[in-house]
């Protein structure tokens, strides 16, 4: 049985019920608790659970990461919070340097599964509110880091997550908490954090994306649909470990492949799978990979500047076109 | 002064062989770093490697007021830390040489010793980065009801970064039990504290977040262990943080590639004068707690314990190419 839940929704029924599950699950960030989160994930957690498992903390990312790190090192389940991923920036010594290498620097004589919940997207928010840095952490041997799209995948990689024994990146986007979609009913409903997923099956092209991107992936193979381009939609879900095998199987079937991120093209995830795919099925390419990303620019604040910024359903549209040789070859986004 | 009981110092709750222990785990460490040194020089050992020799008393009498149950943290010169726990020197002397015997199995070498049998959850290399992790582990022990305490000890290099000010506020904003032990040997790297930290005693700084805290004499072990043992008792009832000032100095340069420019040879004269080894021994003789012989026969006995460590290192086989990949991941991977 299922039923239909929002994506924020399905995030905070996988922290209940894994805070429920297991005495050892706490949650720490700032605004978490009296605030109520400031993407009200965790609203009414502090009096559900009070302040020891709740744990607002000051402004200080570097001290949240590391003091789960050392809260999971001495037994506990910490699921920190970094309010946007922005703010990870400020933590990255802690991510990079401590929580993904005392699993293979000591010999495996520990774990630090610490789950790291932080949330990417931009809203006229500006150069350093709009920013998306999947790519920093999906680097990074020793983190897993999962990008859900979908409420099913929200609730079930979030409770893989806490109970898996490795550090997790768990990134969010603010633009999708209130999409809806179908959640298998039961608390034993956890997901492995790793694999992709077809969700539109197609034979003309293939569209990889995850987060929002996802989204608008699917809204241009429904439009591209009603003129008989049938592409294959794939949702990412996971970015480390990288599901390729899932993409090449779909580009040895289509020929053709667009990656949507809403990430800067240079040096992003588009550009590692790219790269990934051409090395198994260079053969199997009839077109260029095409990536579909924002413009490099710091995020202006007008809302038509940042418009033309960041990736929408028409710019994939064109790049499967592209991918079609139905219009020119042009970069996409530069 | 002169002993009232023969095997006691006036005033030490310390039994004669808890007192010679201290001497001879000194004792080790130093040896184990000039042997490292020497080693080093032979290429046995690359990378960097922070010898601890003229520190020793901080570690030993830090180790010894500890419970067995605490939590340790330290930064990268973590040798003699781990001697003082009572770690085998041969596995921390094959660790040095990158052998599969090494405490982390050649994966860490100087930097990265830990133990988690003792709770020695690492000695870690980005200066200041492991005090989080200290005051996480004290959140976990207040979290759970232990009574244990999270030891951390760092440089007064550390004093000055970010990370040191989040995990004090943090610690001191919570309450939890933990012991920031600041081993200030006056240079970060080859920087004079005067030339780095705006307030020249470490300790003041623990009272921006009204931590109580307080200077030592590193050199003095059984300073070391006193004032340690009563922090730890003020974190282990509940009273927050403490915060510790042990002077002391490194005789060697920060890392075997030192060529100690920033420094004279009267000022390395000067604090080999108050060398921490030499003035417990004098007490120890003095108060009649051991003889010169007894003494010797445990220079002897530590003498012999590194040559064998060394021994067992060079013989010890390299780590398993085949276990590269190993331990990158606890749970499972199966997609490609």
């Amino acid at each position: 049985m299922a039923r239909e839940l929002t994506y924020r929704d399905a995030l905070r029924e996988a922290l209940r019920e894994e805070m429920y599950r297991d005495e050892r699950v706490f949650l720490m960030g700032e605004d978490i608790g009296a605030y109520g989160g400031s993407y009200a994930v965790t609203r009414g957690f502090l009096q559900e659970f009070g302040p020891e498992r709740v744990r607002d903390t000051p402004i200080a990312e570097l001290g949240i990461v590391g003091l789960g790190v050392g809260a999971a090192i001495g037994g506990l389940r910490p699921v920190v919070e970094l309010m946007t991923i922005n703010f990870a920036l400020l933590a990255m010594d802690q991510i990079v340097n401590h929580l993904a290498k005392i699993y293979y620097m000591f010999n495996g004589q520990f774990t630090a599964p610490v789950v790291v919940r932080t949330v990417e997207g931009f809203g006229q928010l500006a150069a350093t509110h709009s920013q998306f840095f999947e790519n920093y952490f999906a680097y990074v041997p020793g983190l897993r880091v999962v990008a859900p799209a979908v409420p099913k995948d929200a609730k079930g990689l979030l409770k893989g997550a806490i109970r898996g024994n490795d550090p997790v990146i768990f990134i969010e986007h603010s633009l999708i908490y209130r999409n809806r979609g179908e959640v298998p009913d039961g608390e034993d409903f956890v997901l492995p954090l790793e694999g992709a997923e077809v969700r539109r099956e197609g034979r003309d092209v293939t569209i990889v994306s995850w987060l929002r991107g996802y989204y608008l992936a699917l809204g241009a193979a429904e439009e591209l649909a009603r003129e008989g381009i049938e592409c294959e939609v794939i949702d990412l879900r996971v970015l480390r470990p990288l599901d390729i095998e899932t993409i090449v199987r779909s580009v040895q079937k289509t020929n053709r492949l667009v990656i949507v991120e809403e990430g800067w093209k240079s040096f992003g995830v588009g550009a590692e799978i790219a790269a990934s795919v051409q090395e198994r099925a260079i053969d199997y390419l009839d077109a260029p990979i095409l990536r579909v990303a924002s413009v490099e620019v710091p995020m202006p604040y007008a809302r038509n500047l940042e418009r033309l910024v960041v990736p929408n359903k028409d710019k994939v549209i064109e790049a499967v076109r592209a991918a079609l040789y139905q219009r020119a070859l042009v970069p996409v986004a530069r | 002064m002169t002993s009232t009981v023969d095997g006691q110092l006036p005033g030490v709750a310390l039994t004669k062989s808890e007192l010679l222990e201290m001497y001879r785990l000194m004792v080790l460490i130093r040896r184990f770093e000039e042997v490292a040194a020497e080693q080093y020089a032979l290429g046995k050992i690359a990378g960097f490697l922070h010898l601890y020799i003229g520190e020793e008393a901080v570690a030993v009498g830090a180790i010894r007021a500890m419970d067995p149950e605490d939590h340790l943290v330290t930064h990268y010169r973590d040798h003699g830390y781990a001697l003082a726990l009572g770690l085998e020197p041969r596995r921390c002397m094959a660790e040095l040489f990158g052998k599969a015997t090494g405490l982390v199995g050649g994966r860490g070498g100087s930097m990265h010793f830990a133990d988690a049998s003792k709770h020695f959850w690492g000695g870690y290399a980005i200066v200041a980065g492991l005090l989080p992790i200290a005051a996480g582990l004290g959140l976990a022990s207040k979290y759970l009801n232990q009574r244990r305490v999270a030891v951390a000890v760092f440089g007064d290099g550390a004093t000055n970064n970010g990370a040191f000010h989040e995990a004090l506020n943090f610690a001191a904003l919570w309450k939890l039990p933990v012991l920031f032990l600041c081993e200030n040997n006056q240079y970060g790297m080859g920087t004079a504290v005067s030339h780095a930290s705006a307030v020249r005693e470490m300790y003041r700084k623990a009272c921006a977040y009204d931590i109580p805290a307080e200077q030592v004499d590193g050199q003095d072990v059984l300073a070391v262990y006193e004032v340690t043992k009563r922090a730890l008792e003020h974190c282990r009832n509940g009273n927050g943080p403490y915060f510790i000032e042990a002077l002391t100095y490194r005789y060697r340069g920060h890392s075997m590639a030192d060529p100690e420019t920033y420094r004279s040879k009267e000022e390395v004269e000067e604090w080999r004068r108050r060398d921490p080894i030499v003035l417990f021994r004098q007490k120890l003789l003095a108060h009649n707690v051991a003889t010169e012989e007894e003494l010797a026969t445990l220079d002897r006995a530590v003498e012999e314990a590194v040559a064998e460590a060394v021994r067992f290192a060079d013989e010890s086989p390299e780590p398993d190419p085949a276990t590269l990949t190993q331990y990158v991941y606890a749970d499972p991977i199966t997609v490609h």
